[in-house]
């Protein structure tokens, strides 16, 4: 299967803490791919490189967008990944409150988009074209994940699900090849995670994109990934389909300690 | 019960009132007949006068957390006067031709000084609705907008003393150093935010006075520019009462014409990246939008407001100099925003009519003045702490996949 981004011996150091040590992890082509391990290894330290919110200290990221040519991602700025098809989602939500739920996923299309301020000004056809298509493309988008009711509220007052959920349309409005979702289910209830499991299959097929994802309810991740990714203090020390993964000795001893491994 | 503790607060309040006053209200030492006046009615007067309020207070506290409550049931009749009025059409567009009939009688009606202070106040309108674009969207906390002001006044003031060129000319040149010295003041504040940001650009707002007041080759000093020419009416020069109203209508215009331009911007593409950097800067870098490219455009666009002010204000008072740009001007405008209600353009411009005409009428306790002006800014963040008009975002009207754009400010 092709691969839509390769990371080689990615390093982050901060002074003396080395938070990812020699990564390496490949994402394939419209794969669900699920990236676990015990707190504090790195997980999410490994999103904000992939995102441009940190340079690594070392290591290549390289990717291969589908119909695109390859091309280092390394060292750019995080709205320019974003542009490239990397988008993410925050495990504390990042919503922004005081705008509405369309305006929200609007913000998603900033990157796909180009009315500057004279066109804002002078309302040229093009500019009027361009905002309705972004009301529809962002109304559309509500609709697939089901916040339609939600329109013209405010985020900030949101159920915690939905926010959890507007947080994905809104990365989904950037067009992305990879989806990074860090936690999605975090916080939610059995039903609500029965839900976000179905959702995010959903999402794999129609909008044929990749997607990894952190997550610490194992059943979830069990249930909804190809292939898990397992990191400890920075490493990768597994990798392989859940089932692989389930009964792999290393994986067992950092989540359960020494005296569990069979 | 509750209404004896109620009682016993207030008394507890009425008497450190008393303690903390007792010494200027009670004591009179007359040095000249060297006796000590002991004025026991005003503790009582201040007794009375605390314990009362606080009751009032207390009172008023309780009714807005009752009416919190409330708010659950979307009733159109509950909610206060100031918003019903933009919901409801009936009453605001009655309401807008009243006001402009006004706008454009006042002039005939009222004396040279009445216009000359509603002149004033339509500056200040436009000044917030200019720093509204900083602090209320793009939520960059400036201290220092004066600066962009002062950078006005002077490019017509030395223009117009050095090349006798007119105001119609300088207008633009301007708002282009205004955008000019905002982008200069962004660049080294790109990566601050909060507070940090909130100094450096009070610290810039002072360095821009002390230049002008200290180099004197250049800007003439403390002592000013005097005598730069007002606006011309298609090359004429006009009469004093004449160029007052003159210079009202332009205001109006350029007032109206920033209230076009801020309501344009504030729903387009950028005003909601504005918002958006405003919310939450990470998550906005993250979705795509160039925090650099934003913040520096926010910067410009507000200081190019208070560069057109700047020279509006060289060409109505003919003379300037450094003492009218002083941190004081930038608190007011910056209160005018936060009163207002951040982010609205209606509550800016309610805000800015309340504190510049508000001094102005009430110069008969000009003593306390700066009293009751933080009075009512402490009552209001206790109030009503999102201002006067709170946030409003566009809405838009859905029917199945027919989409309306639905414009209701």
């Amino acid at each position: 299967m092709k691969r839509v981004m390769e990371i080689h011996g990615l390093t982050m150091d901060f002074g003396g803490l080395r938070a990812i040590d020699h990564l390496d992890l490949e994402v394939r082509e419209r794969e669900i791919l699920a990236l676990i391990g015990p707190n504090g290894a790195g997980k999410t330290t490994l999103f904000n490189c992939m995102t441009g919110i940190y340079t690594p200290s070392e290591g290549s990221m390289i990717i291969s967008p589908p119909g695109k040519k390859p091309e280092t991602i390394r060292g750019l700025k995080p709205n320019i990944v974003t542009r490239k098809g990397i988008t993410r989602t925050f495990q504390n939500i990042r919503l922004f409150p005081n705008m509405t739920v369309l305006e929200n996923v609007m913000i998603g299309r900033h990157c796909r988009t180009r009315s500057r301020i004279a066109g804002a000004l002078f309302r040229g056809k093009t500019t009027i074209r361009e905002e309705q298509a972004t009301v529809e493309y962002s109304y559309h988008i509500l609709e697939k994940i089901g916040l339609a009711k939600y329109v013209n509220d405010f985020a900030g007052i949101l159920p915690y699900g939905a926010q959890r959920l507007l947080e994905i349309a809104r990365a989904l409005a950037t067009e992305p090849f990879l989806l990074l979702l860090d936690e999605p289910a975090a916080g939610m209830n059995p039903q609500e995670t029965g839900e976000l499991d179905e959702l995010i299959s959903r999402i794999r097929e129609e909008e044929k994109i990749s997607i990894l994802l952190i997550e610490h309810d194992m059943r979830f991740v069990m249930s909804i990934s190809d292939r898990i990714a397992v990191m400890d203090y920075g490493k990768k020390i597994a990798e392989g389909t859940p089932e692989e993964i389930r009964s792999n000795q290393a994986v067992i001893k950092a989540y359960l300690g020494e005296e569990f491994v069979a | 019960m509750q209404k004896l503790s109620e009682i016993k607060k207030s008394l507890l309040v009425s008497f450190w009132f008393m303690f903390l006053t007792f010494p200027i209200m009670v004591i009179r030492v007359n040095p000249i007949e060297k006796i000590v006046q002991w004025r026991w009615r005003n503790l009582l007067l201040v007794g009375m006068g605390s314990f009362i309020l606080s009751f009032v207070w207390r009172y008023m506290i309780r009714q807005k957390e009752s009416g919190m409550k409330k708010t659950g049931a979307d009733d159109l009749q509950s909610m206060p006067l100031i918003d019903r009025v933009r919901k409801e059409q009936r009453l605001y567009i009655p309401i807008l031709v009243v006001l402009s009939v006004f706008g454009i009688l006042f002039p005939f009606i009222f004396s040279v000084y009445q216009v000359n202070i509603m002149t004033t106040a339509l500056m200040y309108v436009v000044l917030g609705l200019g720093l509204n674009i900083v602090v209320g969207l793009a939520g960059l906390l400036d201290l220092g907008y004066v600066a962009f002001y002062a950078v006005g006044a002077y490019t017509y003031g030395l223009i117009n003393h050095h090349f006798g060129l007119g105001f119609w000319a300088v207008l633009p040149a301007g708002a282009f150093m205004g955008a000019l010295f905002g982008i200069f003041l962004g660049f080294p504040v790109l990566r601050l935010r909060g507070d940090y940001l909130a100094i450096v650009t009070l610290g810039f707002g002072e360095i821009i006075r002390l230049v002008l007041e200290n180099w004197n080759d250049f800007s003439f000093g403390p002592s000013g520019i005097a005598n730069i020419e007002r606006p011309s009416f298609f090359g004429m020069q006009l009469s004093l009462q004449n160029a007052t109203i003159y210079i009202y209508f332009l205001m109006i215009a350029l007032a109206l014409f920033t209230v076009f331009v801020v309501n344009r911007l504030q729903n387009s593409r950028i005003g909601r990246a504005w918002v958006a950097l405003r919310e939450d800067e990470i998550a906005c870098q993250s979705m795509g939008i160039d925090k650099t490219k934003t913040k520096l455009s926010a910067f410009a666009l507000g200081a190019t407001w208070a560069g057109m002010m700047g020279v509006f204000f060289a060409a109505k008072t003919t003379f300037i100099n450094p003492a009218s740009f002083t941190f004081l001007e930038s608190a007011i405008i910056l209160s005018i925003v936060v009163l207002g209600g951040m982010g609205s353009i209606a509550g800016v411009i309610i805000g800015a009519f309340v504190l510049i005409l508000l001094p102005e009428y009430l110069r008969a306790f000009s003593d306390y003045r700066m009293l009751l002006f933080g009075a009512i800014l402490v009552i209001m963040m206790v109030f009503r702490p999102q201002g006067i008009i709170s946030n409003v975002r566009r809405t838009y009207k859905f029917k199945g996949t027919n989409i309306h754009g639905d414009q209701n400010k």
